[in-house]
């Protein structure tokens, strides 16, 4: 199971590793080092690996993940209702339904392709979306969105324990992992780290090459004895399951469950996470999200007092021009400033922010290169 | 000429296909023998490419069939085609361009191994150590092994060709059909790869080669049918067909010039 990766990889897993269980500390300095902040980095994060797996390595871009997210955070919150508070219970219902839910839609969906495929699913999240407004309210409690009660059966913990006076919280068998504590931020981080480390394995597999064969030309693997509808049927499932995971944790942090995660804009959210970080790179996806998640919460929260600061070396009436200029891009603006960077970054690095990285490192590594084009040439998905 | 019938390995019997009001083949019957290279001949437009698109199931006949080894091709998707052994090299070279050379060869040996589908995501292909050596031998092979780390999308229009050629070599396919092998290559090229398949000619595969170039078909072929307007208008022996009346005025005249 540990073996059969370079030592290329290991090291990358590694260092990622390592960045994500020391977040709390290195984050400090961009102000983005509280848990809660950094628990959507993860979230978002598993949810780009996923759709990665789908979208990077096969082609097909799929318009309707947020459906699975959506399933997966109903289902949790309905193991939080019906059996307990505990998380494992709620993640693995969660993986189960997203899964199923992702093989029912793959198997109508991947009957086409290209532009078809995308709004063949992009369909079934918008129908997943109203059905859960609607018919489906005894289901997803409608508007309101699924909330725990004190009512709630919790068949398994009331097997055990009392029920106290207040709503319960979310915890992993007695350790209290709901939003915005430490310990909620490194369950999510380790789920992180194992969904990375899946989809690195993923990568280097005979069946991530044939995904990429895929992408790269689907009559060819035809005529070389490939059904490719499976293969691109587990891939879809696998993305689904990921994003089934990540609604699973957002119920986690926070036990409520709304169809607005449904909504094309979630969906359209993990396309533009994973084309910013990368397509079809390993860590690309997880930055892109971060970046993303970064600018909502933190770009958003500055208001002119925090750029009068920020420009209090300036005299008075100039820096009055550049708070009423810089304040359009941040504050209620801050779609505005994440639209100029996504725009910039498309244009000239499409490969994403992991093709800026790799060509800052071919620049370090420059002169002594030698023979060493080949061997990058040799590993053109790869990202270190 | 009268062969025993077993040793048929490909026989299209009575095909018919039109294209809205063209009709590409008209009542083709072809009998390709075991072990043998048959090469298929005819100005263009004469039918050739789809005769064998009808044989990789990637067109249907209007009626007749394909039969290969006594089973009925035309009922089965591409994919199963291959897997009974039918591999084919495409007048436009249809490789992985981003993939590199290595890649490129090993996706084809995967899917001899694990049939049309099989979910292979624990095993790292580093470690798939049998279809490596596999694949580096059939890049000496095609002589492509010193840029196996290349893409493949560099390779030039040969080149991607012989790549192509390789991907079917790995595959030990009973059948092998060759579309044009040699269009557009220098003549440095073309000699190469006739090298390359008379190499592979003492390997027991059947081959069925399209060919335009006439040095290239007679110093490969062992039988030639010459198909024009969609029709066999003449079959045989190399010399036969090179001293027919009928092929002289329908097509090797105008090669000739």
């Amino acid at each position: 199971m540990f073996s059969n990766l370079s030592s290329r990889d290991w090291t990358m897993f590694l260092i990622f590793s390592g960045v994500v269980l020391a977040a709390p500390v290195l984050f400090q300095p961009i102000g983005a080092a509280y848990p809660a902040i950094l628990q959507k980095f993860c979230i978002f994060g598993l949810f780009a690996i996923g759709f990665n797996i789908l979208f990077g390595l096969t082609g097909y871009l799929s318009f309707g993940h947020a459906a699975f997210l959506g399933v997966g955070s109903y289902a949790a919150v309905w193991s939080f209702k019906l059996f307990t508070m505990n998380v494992v219970p709620a993640v693995i219902l969660a993986i189960i339904f997203a899964g199923f839910f992702a093989a029912v839609i793959g198997f109508i969906s991947l009957r086409r392709s290209g532009i078809y495929f995308s709004i063949i699913t992009l369909a079934f999240a918008q129908m997943s979306y109203n059905l859960a407004y609607s018919v489906l309210t005894p289901l997803t409690n409608g508007e309101t969105g699924l909330q725990l009660s004190l009512n709630d059966p919790r068949v398994i913990d009331h097997m055990f324990i009392e029920p106290g006076a207040g709503l319960p919280r979310t915890n992993f068998f007695g350790i209290d992992v709901s939003g915005g504590g430490l310990s909620g931020f490194y369950f999510t981080a380790v789920l992180l780290i194992i969904g990375f480390y899946i989809s690195m394995r993923i990568f280097r597999s005979p069946f991530g090459l044939q995904l990429k064969a895929i992408k790269s030309n689907q009559n060819r693997m035809r005529y070389t004895g490939y059904n490719t509808r499976p293969y691109l049927i587990a891939a879809f499932v696998i993305s689904g399951v990921y994003a089934g995971l990540a609604g699973a944790l957002m119920a986690c942090t926070d036990p409520l469950a709304g169809a607005e995660r449904m909504q094309w804009t979630a969906s359209g959210e993990v396309v533009l996470m994973t084309i910013l970080g990368g397509v079809g790179t390993l860590v690309g996806p997880v930055i892109g999200a971060a970046v993303i998640k970064y600018f909502e919460n933190i770009f958003s929260s500055f208001n002119d007092n925090t750029l009068n600061q920020f420009y209090s070396f300036l005299p008075e009436p100039v820096r009055e021009a550049f708070v009423t200029v810089s304040g359009l891009f941040v504050g209620e603006g801050w779609s505005l400033t994440l639209g100029v960077v996504f725009m910039l970054i498309v244009i000239f690095l499409p490969g994403g922010i992991m093709e800026g990285v790799r060509r800052i490192a071919s620049l370090f590594k420059g002169g002594n290169k030698g023979d060493g084009n080949a061997a990058v040439s040799g590993h053109p998905q790869a990202a270190e | 000429m009268t062969t025993a019938e077993k040793n048929i390995v490909l026989h299209v019997a009575d095909v018919n296909k039109s294209f809205g009001g063209l009709r590409a083949l008209t009542e083709v019957n072809l009998k390709v023998e075991e072990g043998k290279v048959h090469a298929i001949i005819g100005p263009n437009g004469a039918g050739k490419s789809t005769l064998l698109n009808v044989c990789i199931g990637r067109i249907r006949p209007d009626n007749g069939h394909v039969l290969f080894n006594g089973q009925v091709l035309d009922e089965h998707e591409p994919h199963e085609i291959n897997q009974l052994g039918v591999s084919r090299v495409f007048q436009t070279p249809e490789i992985f361009a981003d993939l590199t050379l290595l890649d490129n060869v090993m996706i084809p040996a995967f899917a001899k191994r694990d049939g049309a589908f099989k979910f292979n995501a624990v095993r790292a292909v580093a470690a798939e150590k049998s279809v490596r050596d596999e694949a580096e031998y059939v890049l000496q092979d095609v002589g492509l092994y010193e840029r196996r780390f290349d893409l493949a999308g560099a390779l030039s229009r040969g080149d991607k060709r012989r790549l192509e050629l390789g991907m079917c070599l790995i595959q030990k396919p009973k059948l092998l059909l060759l579309d044009e092998p040699t269009a557009g290559m220098a003549r440095h090229d073309t000699n190469m790869t006739i090298d390359l398949l008379k190499r592979i000619k003492s390997r027991g595969m059947t081959k069925v080669i399209i060919e335009h170039d006439m040095h290239v078909v007679f110093s490969l072929a062992d039988k030639i049918s010459v198909l024009a307007q969609g029709k066999i208008i003449a079959e045989g022996l190399p010399d036969e067909v090179r001293g027919s009346p009928k092929v002289k005025e329908a097509y090797l005249g105008e090669a000739h010039q």
